[in-house]
């Protein structure tokens, strides 16, 4: 019989996490870190709407890019929140997840061999989603001293005549690291310098804890140069529903609107009622959950202080990266002993690219009674190997 | 700070002020100092805990009442609701708007010993001119709290 799979497919590693995850699940008393998902359920009054919409029958297709409603929401809050302003009818797309907006955005942008700058550590879908969209990802290690934050100069460094696109993963999974005004306002001047384009995934920008997300696209000259990806899992606590969108110029949003069409039809109408409730009576919610997560955040920072463990401060997303070398293990080896040890879960830094080792990523989407029971097997685990 | 450490523990009393001062980013000596003041204050006037009796073994009945009570002169309400309030088998009592004046709790452990408190101390009294008895079936929430049916949905443990 022939081979039915493709070379590329094929080829592309799996999310090193997956190992990981078939371990921990057949281990019912484990306590897991390894979340990237909010611990909060969805505000009751968005999922009443859910509720609502479903009775009244609204079962039917939206239009491929979405309610207008909802897109002229989600503008009007991206206006209000991060002075970015898109086009409701034009320049916006509604999409399964913000994961699909990263896809059909890097399919929309890439011809064969297009450099795409990613940095890492960082989420584990950009570099498999620029492979299947046929374009070279070229990665950027971010380093520790910078608070993994990416600057001009290894920007600069990365950059060859084949490169078009930068992603822009901030507020940063897994590191936590934020880019604030200033750090836009250096790398938005070399993009420019270079004439390039910008995936920004914003979609952790509510949970920024050192003043107020700044959206590249904000800047001098960048909107119509960055493709905005957000959603609303994690802001409103709304994984499961599925739902995201993409703020595009007119030229970019038209062909991602395209693939999307073809690939998804339209994002779940009922999923789509509810973020509009949302967007209009949600901002309490978020701030109360931002609140929340602040606070674990400082406790953790705390108990890495009283546990003598090296960890840069983060002031975005639910992630902790505390820094492990001092123990001479690998990540790796080091969350497999937690676990076998104490039970305990966390994932290896290298699980998001290769220079995360040395470091772990440790959710803080937990109460803060977890974390304290979590903390006390650590502290167990760290005098047993200290 | 005095609003945060109040949130906080409004919701969990059991935290520490070593902990509430490492979630505030604040010294604990400061937290300390400004909870022993919010208990002087009488701000902070207990710390309890939210039971469900129901899944216990002990039975006990709660009932709220309704007052309609004759206002005193000079004295309003206040006195009235403080001879109320000095019964130990009243838990709460509550000054309402509407068609009634207190909407008094009592725990007792049957509907009768609770019925017998209401004829022969709350009615008797001089200013109270009506009372209605309302026994509760079954308690959904509590301070915030649900006691029925909060089953935490299963997230997976490990996710990018």
């Amino acid at each position: 019989m022939r081979n039915p799979l493709s070379e590329k497919v094929t080829n592309i590693k799996p999310s090193g996490i997956r190992k990981f995850f078939d371990v921990v699940s057949e281990m019912p008393d484990a306590i897991s870190l390894g979340v990237g998902e909010p611990d909060f359920d969805t505000p009751w009054h968005v999922r009443d709407e859910g509720i609502y919409t479903l009775e009244k029958g609204k079962t039917f297709y939206t239009s491929n890019a979405g309610l207008l409603e909802l897109r002229e929401e989600i503008c009007k809050y991206y206006t209000r929140k991060f002075h970015a302003t898109y086009d409701p009818i034009k320049e916006c797309v509604i999409t399964v997840g913000g994961s699909e907006g990263i896809d059909i955005a890097l399919r929309a942008m890439l011809n064969d061999g297009d450099e795409v700058i990613i940095p890492e550590p960082c989420y584990v879908s950009y570099l498999p989603c620029v492979q299947l969209a046929n374009g070279t990802p070229v990665q950027i290690p971010l380093q520790a001293k910078n608070e993994f934050r990416l600057t001009p100069e290894e920007l600069e460094a990365a950059i060859t005549e084949k490169t078009k696109v930068v992603i822009l993963p901030f507020p940063n999974n897994p590191t936590g690291a934020i880019m604030e005004r200033e750090d836009l306002e250096k790398i938005a001047k070399v993009i420019l310098e270079h004439d390039l384009y910008v995936l920004s995934d914003e979609i952790y920008a509510e949970l920024s804890y050192k003043g107020k997300h700044v959206s590249i696209a904000s800047l001098p000259g960048m909107r119509d140069r960055t493709i905005v990806i957000n959603g609303f899992s994690k802001a409103y606590a709304m994984t499961g529903w599925r739902l995201g969108y993409a703020l595009a110029p007119a030229l970019i949003c038209e062909q991602m609107t395209k693939i999307h069409q073809f690939a998804i039809m339209c994002a779940p109408t009922n999923s789509q009622y509810a973020a509009v409730e949302a967007l209009r009576h949600g901002d309490k919610d978020i701030e109360v959950m931002r609140q929340a997560y602040d606070q674990r955040r400082r406790f953790l920072m705390q108990t890495f202080r009283d546990l003598d463990l090296e960890c840069f401060e983060p002031f975005g997303a639910f992630y902790v990266f505390p820094n492990i070398q001092k123990f001479g293990m690998s990540s790796e080896e080091f969350a497999e002993k937690l676990l076998e040890q104490e039970k305990v879960a966390v994932v290896p830094g290298t699980a998001f690219g290769d220079c995360g080792e040395g470091f772990l990523r440790i959710s803080y989407a937990y109460s803060i009674d977890e974390l304290k029971e979590a903390f006390s097997r650590i502290k167990h685990f760290l005098d047993t190997i200290g | 700070m005095r609003t945060n450490i109040l949130s906080l523990l409004e919701e969990n009393c059991k935290l520490s002020a070593k902990d509430i001062a490492a979630m505030l980013g604040a010294e604990e000596a400061e937290v300390e100092a400004e909870i022993a003041a919010l208990e002087k204050d009488r701000v902070i006037c207990g710390y309890t805990s939210i039971i469900d009796w129901d899944k216990t073994e002990n039975e006990f009945v709660t009932a709220l009442i309704e007052l309609k009570v004759t206002p005193q002169r000079g004295e309003g309400f206040d006195k009235i609701a403080e001879r109320i309030a000095n019964y130990p088998e009243v838990d709460t009592v509550y000054l309402m708007s509407g068609a009634y004046d207190f909407a008094v709790i009592i725990k007792g452990k049957t509907m009768k010993e609770v019925s017998l408190f209401v004829s022969s101390k709350l009615a008797p009294m001089e200013a109270v001119v009506g009372t209605a008895t309302h026994f509760v079936l079954k308690k959904y929430k509590e301070h915030g709290v649900k006691l029925t049916n909060n089953t935490k949905a299963e997230r997976l443990a490990i996710m990018p």
